[in-house]
C-alpha cells in the first residue's frame, strides 16, 4: 500500500484513504461551445500513458476530501511530488534530480 | 524412545510424549517435533505420492521449502487443511494427519501407471498430447484431468476459525531470526528503536538451532541464543515466531501471517487461528538465510533422498537420526558437516560421494578420524528401494567421462547440491539482482525500498561472517534512522566455513532420455523436461516455465529455480543472466484465504447499511434486496403469495388507495451558498434560476460527454439552498463528481455540498388518498393543488415531527415524500401506517416502485440507460436548458455521433401475444435474417402491469422515436416473439391522477 503526502492535510497517510482521478491538468475549456469536434474530443478522451512520471489527480477523499495534483513514477511507483489544484505544473527535472 | 531418536539430541522434549495419526495409524513423537520428525523418528520416510506420476515421496527438507512431504491435518468438523507442511507442522496430541495424492493406499497407488506412462507425461503434454481429436477435450482428457490432478482434497465444510487482522508500525523489521538477524536486532536496538523480529519456525535462532557445536564469543551456541533472545526482549525488541513475512509491498509495507492456533492441543477460546499483520517499517533487514540445492540425477525423488542440511537439522534440532546407514552425496562442504554430525551420533555413513576432485584437508581428515569412506570426482546415476532408498549407484568421472557405476547400500541419501541465497522477499520490492560466476548464483543488487540484506541470503557462509555482516546491517539501519549505535563483533569457534560447486544435473552413463532426474519435486519436472522444452523452441527461462512448470507448485521453485536456470542455461548454451530468472511474488509461503479475509466473511463480508424502517420492514415479513450498499424491503409477502402475487397486490393497492414506502436510501445532498443556483445550472441539464424556492424540478445529469449519469428530483428550499435527491446507487459518485467540478473547474463559486443521505429518513406516501391521510398531520401547509400544487416543497411539521415535506410523485399518483430526521423515522412510518389503517394502505418495496415507475415511463439510471444514452435518446429533451451558456455535457451532446440519426432511444413496448419479455433481450427488425442478426436494441424494463392489463416493457431502440406503431423482433430460444413500439407512457399520460 502506498503512502501518500496529502498537501491539504500536510500528513502522509495510506492509500486507502485516497482515490485517483486521473490525468492532472486536463483543463475544462472557458466555453465547450466554442470548441471544435477535435478539441472537444482531445479535451474529453485523450489522455497521456506515460512510462516514467505521470501528472495525476488525486483525492483525500476519506480525508479532507480534497482533489490535488500528484506526479507518481508509473515504473517505480513512487510519487515524486503532491501539490494543491490549481498550482502550477512542477518542473520535472528538478523532481527526477531528487530522486538520484 | 522410538527407533530413530538418539537419546541427549534436539530441542524437542523427550519427557513429553505426543500421539497421532497419520492416515489412520497412531504414531508416538514428542513436544517439539513436527509431522515429519516424529515420522521420522519412527522411521517412516514415505509420507506422500507426487502431484503427476504419483511417484512414493518422502520428506526431502525440514522447512517451509518443503516440496513434498504435504499433508492433510484435521481438527473436528470444519477444521481440515490440505497440502499442510509435515515438516512445519507442529504435532499435538490428538492431531489427525492423512497423505496425499494416492488411491487406494500410499503404499499401493493406482496412479502410479502415470509413472511407468511417463513418456507420455513429458514437458508440455498438456498441449500436446490432449490436442486430438478435438471432442476429446472435453469429454475425456479435461474429467481425467481433474480427477488425477491437483494437490491434496479441498475442504468442503465451512470454516469455523476466525481470522484476525492487525496493523503493526515499527522503526526496524527483520525478517529471519537467524543469526544475522538476531545479530542485527542487537544492533538495531538502540535508543528507543522499535524494532521487531519475525521468524516464521517456532523459535528464534535459524541456523544455530542446528549448529549447536558453534561456540560464540565463547558460549555455546544454544547458550548464547537462549541469552541474546532473553537480551534482545530486554531491550524492548519484539519477537514475533510462527509469523511468516508472507510479502513485501510498497513504501516497507510487508505482509506477516502469525499462526496461533495450529499447534496447540486445545483450541484457546476467543482467539483467532491466524492474524495478517500489515507492518509499515522505517527500515527492514532481511535475513531469510539460504536455501540448499538438491542434486539432479535419476531416482533422486526416493523416499529417504533428502537435503544433507535438513538431516542435520533433524539430527540437531529433534533429536532424530533419518538413517542408520546413510551415504553423504555432495558438491558442498556443508555435508560433510552433516555426515560427521550424523556419525558422532550413531549412524554408520557409508560414505561421502563428492563430485568435486579436491575437498579441504581438514574435513578429508575429519572423514578419516570417523573412518568414512570418502569418494572424490563422482557421480551419482541412480538409486533403488521401491518405497525407501536402499542403494545408491555412484560412479567416477575422469576428463568428463563417467566411469564405471557401483552401488552403496544404504538407508538414506543425503545430498547437497550447495546454497541458494533466500532472495524472495527481495524481490518483491523490485529489487535487482546480479549473477554471482564464483557461487553460481544470483546475489541481492538494489532496491527501491529502504531495505537491506544480510547474511547468507546476500551469499554469505558461516555463522561468524553472517552473525557480523548482521550486526553491520542492523547499525546501517539504526543510522538511516539518525541513530550512532556502537560497533560489536562476533567471534565464533566450531564454526563451519565452506565453499562448493554447482552442477546442472549431474553426468550419467545413462541414456539421458530414461533418467528421471527431478529438478521440481511438487510439479515432477525432470532435467529431461527442461531440455526438451528448450529443444521446442522455449528461450527465456518464463517460457521454460510455464511450459515444463518448473518452479510453478506451491512452493514456488524454492529448491528448483536455480537448478533449472542452470539447466535450461546450458541447453541454450547461454550463460544464466542472459536466460534470467523468474519473478519471486507474494506469498512466500502457502497462505490461507481466512487470513487474507480477516474479519470480511459472513455477515461482515461489506457493510449492510441499514434504514431506521428496516427493523419495521424485517418484522413485517419484508424480503430485501441489496442496492449499493443498502438493504431495502423487495416486497412485503402476505402467507401464500410469491413475489408476483405480491407485488400485482401491492401495485394495486397503491392505484387504487394509498401505498407507503420507504425512500430513505434515496441519495441526499444540499447544496448551499451564494453561488448555489449558478452550480446547479452548471452541473445539471436543466435550467435552475427561474424556479422559485418552495418548488422542486426533475434534474437530469451528464457527464461532460454528453451521456446520463444520475437523475432525481431537486427542491430549492430557499434562494441560496437545494435539496438534492440523487439514486440509491450513485449518491456518492454524483457528490464526488459535485466536488471535482466545484473545486478544480469552478474554485470560484461560493458553495457548500453536504451529504445528507443518512440525516434524513424518507417516507413516501403514493395514491389517491395520500393527501388525505398527510393533511390531518402536517400543520405549516395546506395540502391542496392550490396551496401545495404537484412539485412542491416545504419545511413544515408532520406528525409533530420537524419535516422537509416534497409532494413528488414516483408513481403517478398523488405522491409525496416525507423527510424528517433520521432517527424519527420509524415513528413517522409507524404514524402514518396507523393514520393509513382507514385507506387500507400497504407497504410496497423497491419491485412494486419498479413496476409503478414503469407505467408511467420513469426511468432508472443504470437500468434503462446504461452510460451511453443522451437525454434526448431518454426522450427527455425537455430537461435540456436549452439557453444556458454551459452545462456539464452541454458541448457533448453536441458531438458528431451523439447528433447522428439512428441513435438507440428509448421506447416502450407491449408484445402481440401479451407474454412478458425478457430484460436484457436483444431486439431484431427483421426476424427473418440469417444469423448472426443485425441486433438493433434491447429490453431494459419489463414488467407485467395490472394498471394497464398486460405485461409491458420499456426498450432501447435504434431510431425507436420514429418507429412508434411499428413492430419488432425479440428472438429466444424456442421462439420469436414480436412487439409493437408504443410511447413509453403506458398509464395517464396525461398526468389526471396526480390532482388531490
Amino acid at each position: 500500500m502506498l503512502l501518500i503526502h496529502c498537501p491539504y492535510c500536510e500528513e502522509t497517510l495510506p492509500e486507502a484513504e485516497f482515490t485517483y482521478a486521473g490525468q492532472a491538468h486536463v483543463i475544462r475549456p472557458e466555453n465547450p461551445s466554442g470548441q471544435t469536434d477535435d478539441q472537444w474530443e482531445e479535451f474529453l478522451f485523450i489522455r497521456a500513458n506515460p512510462k516514467g512520471p505521470h501528472y495525476e489527480r488525486w483525492r483525500h477523499f476519506h480525508g479532507c476530501g480534497r482533489f490535488f495534483n500528484a506526479v507518481r513514477d508509473t515504473v517505480s511507483d513512487k510519487f515524486l511530488t503532491t501539490y494543491k489544484a490549481g498550482a502550477p505544473r512542477p518542473d520535472l527535472s528538478s523532481l527526477t534530480e531528487g530522486l538520484k | 524412545m522410538s527407533q530413530f531418536r538418539v537419546a541427549g539430541k534436539g530441542r524437542v522434549d523427550t519427557g513429553r510424549p505426543v500421539t497421532f495419526t497419520f492416515d489412520g495409524k497412531s504414531y508416538k513423537g514428542v513436544q517439539g517435533d513436527t509431522v515429519a520428525s516424529a515420522l521420522l523418528a519412527n522411521g517412516v520416510h514415505l509420507m506422500g505420492r507426487s502431484f503427476k506420476y504419483h511417484r512414493p515421496r518422502g520428506a526431502v527438507a525440514a522447512g517451509s521449502e518443503e516440496p513434498n512431504a504435504l499433508v492433510g491435518t484435521r481438527r473436528g468438523k470444519g477444521r481440515f487443511e490440505p497440502n499442510t507442511r509435515a515438516t512445519v507442522q507442529e504435532i499435538w496430541q490428538g492431531l489427525e494427519t492423512t497423505s496425499q495424492n494416492k488411491y487406494p493406499s500410499l503404499k499401493w497407488d493406482i496412479g502410479a501407471v502415470n509413472d511407468a506412462a511417463y513418456m507420455l507425461f513429458s514437458a508440455g503434454f498438456y498441449y500436446k498430447t490432449f490436442m486430438w481429436p478435438k471432442n476429446f477435450w472435453h469429454k475425456v482428457y479435461e474429467p481425467f484431468i481433474r480427477a488425477a490432478a491437483g494437490l491434496g482434497v479441498s475442504p468442503t465444510e465451512e470454516d469455523p476459525d476466525h481470522y484476525a487482522s492487525r496493523y503493526l508500525h515499527c522503526d526496524v523489521l527483520i525478517v529471519g531470526a537467524g543469526p544475522s538477524g538476531l545479530a542485527a536486532a542487537r544492533a538495531a536496538a538502540v535508543d528507543g528503536l522499535k524494532v521487531v523480529l519475525v521468524d516464521e519456525n517456532p523459535e528464534a535462532g535459524g541456523t544455530l538451532l542446528s549448529e549447536p557445536q558453534a561456540q560464540i564469543d565463547g558460549k555455546p551456541a544454544w547458550d548464547w541464543l537462549a541469552a541474546e533472545v532473553e537480551a534482545l526482549k530486554g531491550l524492548g525488541v519484539r519477537i514475533m515466531t510462527r509469523t511468516t513475512a508472507i510479502g513485501y509491498y510498497h513504501q516497507n509495507m510487508i505482509g506477516m501471517v502469525e499462526k496461533l492456533t495450529d499447534h496447540l492441543p486445545e483450541l484457546p477460546a476467543d482467539t483467532p487461528r491466524e492474524r495478517m499483520w500489515r507492518v509499515r517499517a522505517g527500515q527492514v533487514v532481511l535475513a531469510q538465510g539460504a536455501l540448499e540445492k538438491p542434486l539432479v540425477f535419476h531416482g533422486n525423488d526416493r523416499p529417504g533422498v533428502m537435503l544433507a542440511g535438513s538431516a542435520q537439522t533433524y539430527l540437531n534440532r529433534y533429536g532424530v537420526l533419518v538413517g542408520k546407514k546413510p551415504v553423504v552425496l555432495t558438491a558442498h562442504d556443508s555435508a560433510w558437516y552433516a555426515a560427521f554430525d550424523l556419525a558422532d551420533a550413531g549412524a554408520r555413513v557409508q560414505a561421502i560421494v563428492d563430485t568435486r576432485d579436491t575437498v579441504r584437508e581438514d574435513l578429508l581428515a575429519a572423514a578419516q578420524d570417523r573412518g568414512i569412506k570418502v569418494k572424490l570426482a563422482h557421480t551419482a546415476t541412480g538409486t533403488t528401494g521401491r518405497l525407501r532408498v536402499n542403494s545408491l549407484r555412484v560412479n567416477p568421472v575422469k576428463g568428463g567421462t563417467v566411469g564405471d557405476g557401483y552401488t552403496i547400500a544404504c538407508d538414506a541419501v543425503l545430498m547437497s547440491g550447495g546454497w541458494t541465497p533466500s532472495l524472495h522477499l527481495f524481490s518483491h520490492t523490485k529489487g535487482s539482482l546480479t549473477w554471482d560466476d564464483d557461487l553460481t548464483t544470483f546475489l541481492p543488487k538494489d532496491t527501491p525500498e529502504d531495505c537491506v540484506i544480510a547474511g547468507a541470503s546476500r551469499g554469505l557462509w558461516g555463522i561468524e561472517a553472517v552473525l557480523n555482516d548482521g550486526a553491520e546491517k542492523g547499525r546501517e539501519v539504526a543510522a538511516a534512522l539518525g541513530k550512532a549505535p556502537a560497533t560489536m563483533a562476533y567471534a565464533v569457534e566450531a564454526d563451519r566455513p565452506g565453499t562448493g560447486t554447482t552442477h546442472k544435473e549431474l553426468p550419467t552413463d545413462r541414456s539421458p532420455g530414461k533418467a528421471k532426474a527431478f529438478v521440481d519435486y511438487q510439479n515432477d519436472v525432470t532435467a529431461k523436461d527442461l531440455r526438451l522444452a528448450v529443444r521446442e523452441g522455449m528461450r527465456s527461462i518464463e517460457h521454460v516455465k510455464r511450459y515444463t512448470t518448473n518452479g510453478m507448485a506451491t512452493d514456488q521453485g524454492k529448491m528448483s529455480n536455480i537448478n533449472g536456470l542452470n539447466i535450461a542455461a546450458d541447453a541454450l548454451g547461454k550463460k544464466q543472466p542472459q536466460v534470467g530468472l523468474t519473478t519471486f511474488r507474494p506469498p512466500y509461503t502457502p497462505t490461507s484465504f481466512g487470513a487474507f479475509a480477516g474479519y470480511h466473511r459472513g455477515e461482515h463480508f461489506e457493510v449492510t447499511r441499514k434504514t431506521q424502517i428496516d427493523g419495521w420492514a424485517e418484522e413485517n415479513g419484508a424480503v430485501f434486496e441489496p442496492v449499493g450498499q443498502w438493504r431495502r424491503a423487495w416486497y412485503f409477502p402476505k402467507a401464500g403469495e410469491d413475489m408476483d402475487a405480491a407485488v400485482r397486490r401491492e401495485c394495486v393497492a397503491t392505484r387504487k388507495s394509498l401505498g407507503i414506502f420507504d425512500a430513505s436510501t434515496l441519495g441526499k445532498i444540499e447544496v448551499k451558498g451564494p453561488d448555489a443556483v449558478e452550480f446547479m445550472n452548471r452541473m445539471y441539464t436543466n435550467p435552475w434560476t427561474k424556479l422559485a424556492p418552495g418548488r422542486c424540478r426533475y434534474g437530469l445529469l451528464c457527464g461532460d460527454d454528453g451521456f446520463i449519469r444520475d437523475d432525481g428530483v431537486i427542491g430549492r428550499l430557499s434562494d441560496d439552498c437545494f435539496h438534492v435527491t440523487t439514486t440509491t446507487g450513485g449518491a456518492a459518485r454524483v457528490l464526488n463528481m459535485m466536488e471535482d467540478y466545484l473545486q478544480t473547474e469552478w474554485p470560484d463559486l461560493n458553495v457548500w455540498l453536504t451529504s445528507t443521505t443518512e440525516q434524513w429518513s424518507t417516507v413516501a406516501l403514493n395514491g389517491p388518498n395520500a393527501a388525505k391521510l398527510l393533511g390531518g398531520l402536517v400543520e405549516g401547509v395546506e395540502l391542496t393543488d392550490e396551496t401545495f400544487p404537484h412539485m412542491s416543497c416545504v419545511e413544515c411539521t408532520v406528525a409533530g415531527m420537524p419535516a422537509r415535506l416534497f409532494r413528488i410523485s414516483f408513481t403517478g399518483e398523488i405522491g409525496f415524500e416525507v423527510n424528517v430526521p433520521a432517527p424519527m423515522g420509524r415513528k413517522l412510518w409507524e404514524t402514518l401506517w396507523e393514520a393509513g389503517q382507514q385507506y387500507g394502505i400497504c407497504a410496497y418495496g423497491t419491485e412494486t416502485m419498479h413496476v409503478l415507475r414503469a407505467e408511467k415511463g420513469y426511468i432508472i439510471v443504470g437500468q434503462d440507460t446504461d452510460g451511453t444514452v443522451t437525454p434526448y435518446d431518454a426522450g427527455m429533451g425537455w430537461a435540456v436548458g436549452k439557453n444556458k451558456p454551459d452545462f456539464v455535457g452541454m458541448r457533448g451532446l453536441a458531438r458528431p455521433d451523439l447528433v447522428a440519426p439512428g441513435r438507440k432511444q428509448l421506447v416502450g413496448l407491449l408484445t402481440d401475444d401479451q407474454s412478458r419479455l425478457e430484460e436484457g433481450a436483444q431486439i431484431v427488425f427483421d426476424p427473418n435474417q440469417p444469423v448472426p442478426m443485425k441486433m438493433v436494441g434491447h429490453v431494459t424494463s419489463s414488467y407485467h402491469s395490472d394498471a394497464v392489463g398486460r405485461p409491458i416493457a420499456l426498450a432501447l431502440v435504434e431510431g425507436g422515436h420514429d418507429k412508434m406503431g411499428e413492430t419488432v423482433h425479440i428472438p429466444m430460444p424456442d421462439r420469436t416473439i414480436a412487439a409493437k413500439i408504443t410511447s413509453t407512457i403506458f398509464v395517464d399520460p396525461e398526468n389526471a391522477r396526480l390532482k388531490i
